[in-house]
């Protein structure tokens, strides 16, 4: 670990206060006072350009603050700071959202939650909870009893907050309207056929031309991370599948991986194999869904029901192991739910036999069509640097040319073992983050093919004590999820009970950038754009 | 083929014998409108029941199947239920015009509908200059339009009647050309007698190359000019939920849905009509034999087996494609299908001039 002791000198350098803790998997503690510098430097001259995960965090006594976990594209090195800020009342930090642009939405979901005010963020309003609610859910302190059911229509601010910090240490609180008043401004969502779920976009139009984007999260918004902490570890499972439920294995996995890894349990060879070629057929089923989704979005209805068709046949596969079809609720902690239907290794064979030419289809009909590529190639350009610094990870990143795979970066189960090319176009239009997805169903095939025939003999549980508690500390960890990176972050107080749970979110970055890719594009090209950033809203909203 | 005029004229002897002739002729009127709307609704159920199965076929699904004998019942459930249905009235909206549009839509497509012969003899509106009455009526339609867009006070109808209003006015341009080709060729603008023209052969195989572009720009046009996919941008449910009929509720929306379906129908008979021959037999000059087969099958038969063809290829088309964006389908129009339409009208000239046509 060269690399991080060559960082801790640097860290050291601007502030002697920062430490480095050593419990789970580890993170610098900065103080709050040199924390804008000390991340200028890892932004600028570390080179850790992609801000994985951003956690809100209570420390109790220690104050409110957050944990940044920060990776190098270039080099693929990692790093976790966290900072704090000791007055609970009047928590503030410096914003980040100019470095890392992935910031602006994580910030103002802290803010949101803990109630920590960044200083420089240019629109601080809540991102999920309406704006008249009373308090800081995720707070230890909160009050339940502070927010009983309210019957009334919210009403949202039409004007954004920013605070900025005067010399002598108070706040100047600035407001600054979304919209101007002669602006023609749209709701799309939150019901609305191309949002895929209650998203809404409030956009500024000239005639057909977007002016600018503002989108409003929260209205699926139940909650997981606050109810997780008064889960036990296995109660916190059944969560995953209800976030993205398009990923619903690749994230129950990320957060068994992540207590397997608190807990230091290997599981067996036999439990790997199984995950993985869920994991894969999980995926295919989601990008076969986007397929059909972006189709019917474009108002080719005719591929909509290809795409059904052939998820259908996976959602059967799938069905008999798991007894799920969306919910699949399979992976569990140390291993999996049940092992593997008798049929199973045959029928995902057929699939696949099944399913290779059926791809044809989808390039000779949609494609290869006139308008198809017409609507897609070159519209909704997202630049590299915009993905890596929004964090835009998964089919969106890859197709900027952003090698972002988690199963190569970073490679867990039995991704390090198999064979597979990670596809990465250059574009970053929404032709390419199409054909990323198409070229990926393919991928995922050869994966899955490399495994079925070589699943080891073995137990698919392995023996965990019925009682889980984590030793002290805390962990992230990462899959790829059928849209980008699924993280996990677990603080422990050595409970039965996490002290703090944190999903990022695959979607919440791809929402973030809607405003900066669909400027200035028609309305289509907007649904075109939304349909190939791929989001799940439940996954946003958590 | 039989003259359905013979009919038509005994009746009108046997009324005249016992009443005023001029009573006679309301008389007829009256029956005459009345048969109309009871077609207009007949043809607007079987559009919307080969609509849903049609596109069950494409979508490897079945269609309605449950209400009578392969859910051909379905769409009359559905008719009453849409009958049953509240209108809703909108807040802030412009409640005369709001209420007006639907039926300046439907008046608009009943009259298009009118122009349309349907066998020998079984013409409603029939006169020299049939054509631009033709074109005249159907345009009318887009007023109906942009009223709904304009008095729902809903900005996504807005959005979807001034598309829409773009769209029809500019692909009215390349409907008028197509159709102004076969008119050249013809030398007549009334139906009756462009269709008596074709006894010796359809115009899209007398007219040889002209007439064949003039159909390709007419089928894209007309599916444009009724705004259907791939060009159903005033109504695109993925982008403004449903266009300029958001707002409406019940039998006016029945109205738009009615109309819009049977516009499909009236685009895809004026084009069996002008370049398939409407209701005239298909003749091969020569084999007299082959002839007298063909003319054995009724006018109507021919009439309907040549529109619902070439609905069932619009229908092909919209399900298939994916949509195209506004300012694509503007520069589609302009700069694509208007220069080629003018060019190929040059080139019907040259061939009529030099009698290069068959």
């Amino acid at each position: 670990m060269d690399n991080k002791i060559d960082i801790k000198a640097r860290i050291a350098a601007i502030d002697p206060a920062a430490v480095w803790s050593d419990a789970g998997d580890g993170m610098f503690r900065i103080p709050v006072s040199s924390f804008r510098e000390t991340a200028e430097m890892l932004r600028k001259e570390a080179g850790f350009d992609f801000l994985r995960s951003l956690t809100g965090m209570d420390w109790g006594e220690e104050g409110l603050g957050c944990v940044y976990h920060l990776e190098n594209t270039s080099t693929g090195g990692t790093i976790t700071v966290s900072t704090a800020d000791k007055d609970r009342e009047n928590a503030a930090l410096p914003s980040v959202q100019d470095l890392w642009k992935g910031a602006n939405f994580n910030e103002r979901e802290a803010y949101d939650f803990f109630g920590i005010k960044f200083i420089g963020h240019p629109d601080l309003r809540r991102l999920f909870l309406r704006d008249d609610w009373k308090g800081h859910p995720l707070r230890k302190d909160y009050d339940m009893a502070l927010n009983p059911l309210n019957m009334k229509n919210e009403v949202s601010d039409d004007d954004a907050p920013s605070y900025e910090m005067t010399p002598d240490g108070s706040y100047i609180l600035k407001r600054h309207p979304l919209f101007e008043e002669e602006e023609y401004v749209i709701n799309i969502g939150p019901q609305h056929p191309a949002t895929h779920g209650v998203l809404r976009f409030q956009v500024s139009l000239e005639g057909e031309t977007i002016k600018k984007i503002d989108a409003h999260c929260g209205y699926i918004h139940r909650g997981i991370e606050k109810l997780c902490e008064s889960s036990t570890y296995p109660q916190t499972l059944g969560f995953t599948d209800r976030l993205d439920y398009l990923g619903a294995m690749q994230n129950r996995h990320a957060l068994c991986m992540c207590i397997e890894k608190a807990m230091g349990l290997e599981v067996s060879e036999r439990i790997q194999y199984i995950r993985t070629i869920m994991d894969e057929l999980q995926r295919i089923d989601s990008h076969l869904l986007f397929t059909s989704c972006l189709a019917q979005d474009m108002g080719a209805l005719e591929v909509f029901f290809l795409g059904f068709r052939d998820r259908e046949k996976v959602l059967d596969i799938l069905e008999e192991t798991t007894g799920g079809r969306l919910i699949q609720t399979y992976n569990t902690i140390g291993g999996v739910q049940a092992d593997i239907h008798p049929d199973f290794v045959r029928k995902v064979k057929e699939f696949i036999s099944y399913m290779r030419p059926k791809l044809k289809e989808y390039h000779e009909i949609f494609t290869g069509n006139v308008i198809a590529r017409e609507r897609l190639i070159g519209t909704g350009k997202l630049s590299r640097e915009d993905a890596i610094s929004f964090g835009a990870t998964g089919g969106t990143g890859r197709a900027s040319g952003w090698a972002c795979d988690v199963r190569k970066r970073h490679p867990y189960a039995m991704y390090g073992k198999v064979d597979f090319e990670e596809i990465v176009l250059g574009n970053g239009d929404c032709f390419d983050r199409y054909m990323v997805r198409m070229k990926e169903i393919e991928q995922s095939m050869n994966i899955i093919a490399q495994l079925i025939d070589n699943i080891p003999e073995g137990e698919y549980q392995m023996k965990v004590k019925p009682l889980i508690k984590l030793p002290e500390g805390s962990w992230y960890s990462a899959v790829e999820g059928s849209r980008g990176e699924f993280g996990v972050f677990i603080e422990s107080r050595g409970d039965r009970y996490p002290y703090r749970v944190k999903f990022r979110s695959t979607g919440l970055p791809l929402v973030s950038c809607v405003d900066t890719i669909a400027r200035n594009v028609k309305i289509a090209d907007l649904i075109a754009i939304g349909g190939t950033l791929d989001y799940v809203i439940p996954d946003i909203d958590r | 083929m039989f003259d359905f005029g013979i009919v038509t004229n005994w009746i009108h002897t046997q009324l005249a014998s016992v009443m005023s002739e001029s009573l006679a002729i309301f008389l007829e009127c009256v029956i005459i409108g009345v048969c109309l709307l009871l077609l207009y609704v007949v043809i607007a159920i079987i559009m919307i029941y080969m609509e849903r199965k049609v596109c069950a076929a494409f979508q490897c699904r079945l269609g309605p199947t449950r209400v009578g004998p392969w859910g051909s019942i379905q769409v009359i459930c559905d008719v009453f239920k849409m009958l049953t249905k509240e209108i809703i009235t909108i807040r802030h909206s412009d409640r005369f015009l709001y209420n007006l549009a639907p039926y300046i839509v439907i008046i608009a497509s009943v009259t298009a509908f009118a122009c349309i012969p349907v066998s020998r003899g079984l013409e409603i509106l029939d006169f020299n200059v049939g054509v631009l009455f033709f074109m005249a009526a159907s345009s009318i339609g887009i007023i109906g339009i942009l009223l709904a867009g304009w008095s729902s006070n809903s900005k996504f109808s807005l959005i979807g009647a001034m598309r829409s209003g773009a769209q029809m006015i500019s692909y009215e341009l390349s409907v008028g050309l197509s159709i102004l080709t076969i008119v050249v060729l013809t030398d007549t603008m009334q139906f009756s007698e462009i269709v008596m023209r074709q006894a010796d052969g359809w115009f899209i195989f007398k007219g040889h190359i002209p007439a064949v572009i003039a159909f390709i720009i007419y089928l894209i046009a007309g599916n444009a000019e009724v705004n259907r996919g791939p060009f159903d941008l005033p109504e695109a449910e993925s982008e403004l939920t449903a266009g300029y009929h958001t707002e409406y509720s019940g039998m006016h929306f029945g109205l738009f849905y009615v109309a819009e379906f049977v516009n499909l129908f009236i685009i895809s008979s004026v084009a069996a009509t002008i370049f398939l021959g409407g209701w005239m037999p298909l003749h091969i000059p020569g084999l007299d034999g082959f002839n007298a087969v063909m003319d054995a099958i009724p006018g109507f038969i021919w009439f309907f087996a040549k529109a619902f063809f070439i609905v069932w290829l619009l229908m092909w088309i919209k399900w298939t494609f994916p949509r195209l964006r506004i300012d694509q389908i503007l520069t589609l129009e302009w700069k694509y299908l208007v220069p080629i339409g003018l060019v190929n009208l040059l080139l019907m000239v040259i061939v009529v001039v030099f009698k290069l046509h068959f």
